[in-house]
């Protein structure tokens, strides 16, 4: 079993940092890490939505519209692990979810 | 007076150039979209000082935004564009079927009469459409049922590049898509037909072929409807039957390989061009930077050369790079990948660089504002 997949505690909200890359800060008109509440349990989807939530403009430019799917050069780090390539449900550390790191939306080495 | 204001995308952000109608004193706003690669930005004929901007990376998709002050502030609109119906598949350089997938906006074509209404034309190449200020997008479907399955990109992808309104009848208008060719609707953009008779590519196994025409770029003189201007991939070409048949123009330039195409604003036999030396080496011949203008509608070409590097100049201009403005007398304007923007206030007799500097231009546009 998936140690970080989410259970079905009830929902309440957490304060999440997330750290943008600098063309979605320009996008977003945004300077510095961002800090927003996400429900919980805390998944890789919840602080997505929660970023989506506040920025709109940001909607299709991490996942597409379509089914969700994370955009092929845009990768997720927090406390020092790759989740790019987890399920959406996947649950964040709790030093993510308690706030004590940030979730980082990082955009991979793809040229100029 | 009458002022000009030159909208310019580049790969690293948007720049607006402005003066007043002696275009002698230029003063430079941007970078706009500081590190996005910007398409296409433009302004609405209904409108002026609502303006288009497609903003695009590799890493986070399109964005479309919107300005309704000439560009002093802008906002993002709506940026999905779906695929009407089944998605379907065109081919891939390899010939086997791959889906659509939408990448980004090419260039916005704005309604001449209403400021909520504007055209966009994407990669891979469709044709969409806004009726309410950008906010939701519908795509045209019946482009892509013109044999849309045999369409394969060019290396530069699978764009549709161009749109050309008809001014003379709001049904009409006409697109053109990188390695597919011209195609034009009679009913507004429901059902298409392609007009590329007369083109022949050495490309294709058929040379005739009714589509797989590369196709850099056309352009039209708003008082004469049925004739375009056509940069091929190789050929300049002109119809006077609205694209019913081609014939090539190109006469006397130094090489008929090209991006650009612009009419005169007030000479519909006037046109201009910038031959690059092949298709593999995409640099003006010899390193030297010239504009060529017809005064007869195609074939006899002359070379514009004053105020423009005649050694050492190795940069192209796109297709769509390259504006008039409705001044009299006409002002030409160009940008290139090396990031000069020229303009020509005497329809192209001199230039002179506007900037010099910034990063390779994508597109120009020009609004001449009364």
């Amino acid at each position: 079993m998936n140690p970080h997949a989410a259970d079905a505690r009830p929902a309440r909200d957490a304060r999440v940092r997330v750290v943008l890359p600098g063309h979605l800060c320009v996008l977003a008109d945004v300077d510095g890490e961002l800090t927003l509440p996400a429900a919980e349990p805390v998944t890789i989807g919840s602080v997505l939505d929660a970023v989506e939530e506040a920025y709109p403009v940001l909607r299709g430019a991490i996942r597409d519209h379509g089914e969700g799917a994370r955009r092929p050069y845009v990768r997720y780090f927090a406390c020092e692990q790759d989740f790019s390539f987890d399920p959406p449900e996947t649950r964040l550390p709790d030093a993510v979810a308690g706030g004590a790191e940030p979730f980082l939306i990082v955009a991979a080495i793809a040229g100029g | 007076m009458s002022s000009v204001r030159v909208l310019v995308g580049t790969r690293k952000g948007a720049f607006i150039l402005s003066a007043d109608g002696a275009r002698t004193d230029w003063r430079v706003d941007g970078p706009l979209f500081s590190g996005w690669e910007i398409y296409h930005v433009t302004g609405s004929p209904a409108h002026p000082d609502r303006l288009w901007a497609s903003q695009s990376t590799g890493w986070f998709g399109q964005q479309v935004q919107r300005s309704d002050d000439g560009g002093a502030t802008w906002a993002p609109v709506g940026n999905e564009f779906a695929y009407a119906g089944a998605v379907g598949d065109h081919q891939w350089y390899d010939g086997t079927p791959r889906p659509w997938d939408f990448t980004r906006v090419w260039h916005f074509e704005p309604s001449p009469t209403d400021p909520d209404f504007v055209w966009a034309g994407v990669e891979d190449a469709a044709l969409f459409s806004s009726a309410d200020g950008g906010a939701t997008w519908r795509e045209s479907r019946g482009l892509r049922d013109c044999r849309g399955e045999d369409w394969m990109p060019g290396a530069g992808g699978l764009g549709l590049h161009t749109i050309v309104l008809d001014p003379a009848d709001p049904q009409r208008m006409f697109v053109a898509i990188s390695a597919a060719g011209v195609f034009r609707t009679d009913d507004g953009g429901t059902t298409w037909r392609p007009v590329n008779r007369g083109l022949h590519s050495g490309h294709l196994p058929d040379q005739d072929a009714e589509i797989g025409h590369c196709v850099h770029r056309i352009a039209m003189h708003p008082s004469r409807p049925s004739t375009l201007f056509m940069q091929k991939h190789w050929d300049v070409m002109r119809t006077d039957d609205a694209g019913e048949n081609w014939y090539e123009i190109s006469g006397d330039l130094p090489t008929d390989f090209g991006f650009p195409v612009q009419v005169h604003a007030h000479e519909p036999e006037t046109v201009y061009v910038v031959p690059i030396t092949s298709d593999e080496f995409h640099v003006p011949p010899e390193g030297r930077l010239r504009v060529y203008r017809s005064r007869t509608g195609g074939t006899e070409w002359e070379p514009l050369t004053a105020g423009l590097p005649q050694r050492d100049c190795y940069v192209n201009v796109l297709r769509d790079a390259m504006a008039v403005d409705s001044l009299d007398s006409c002002g030409v304007y160009f940008g290139t990948t090396g990031g000069q923007v020229y303009a020509s206030r005497d329809s192209g007799d001199t230039w002179e660089a506007v900037v010099r500097d910034l990063p390779a231009v994508l597109s120009v546009e020009v609004q001449t504002l009364p």
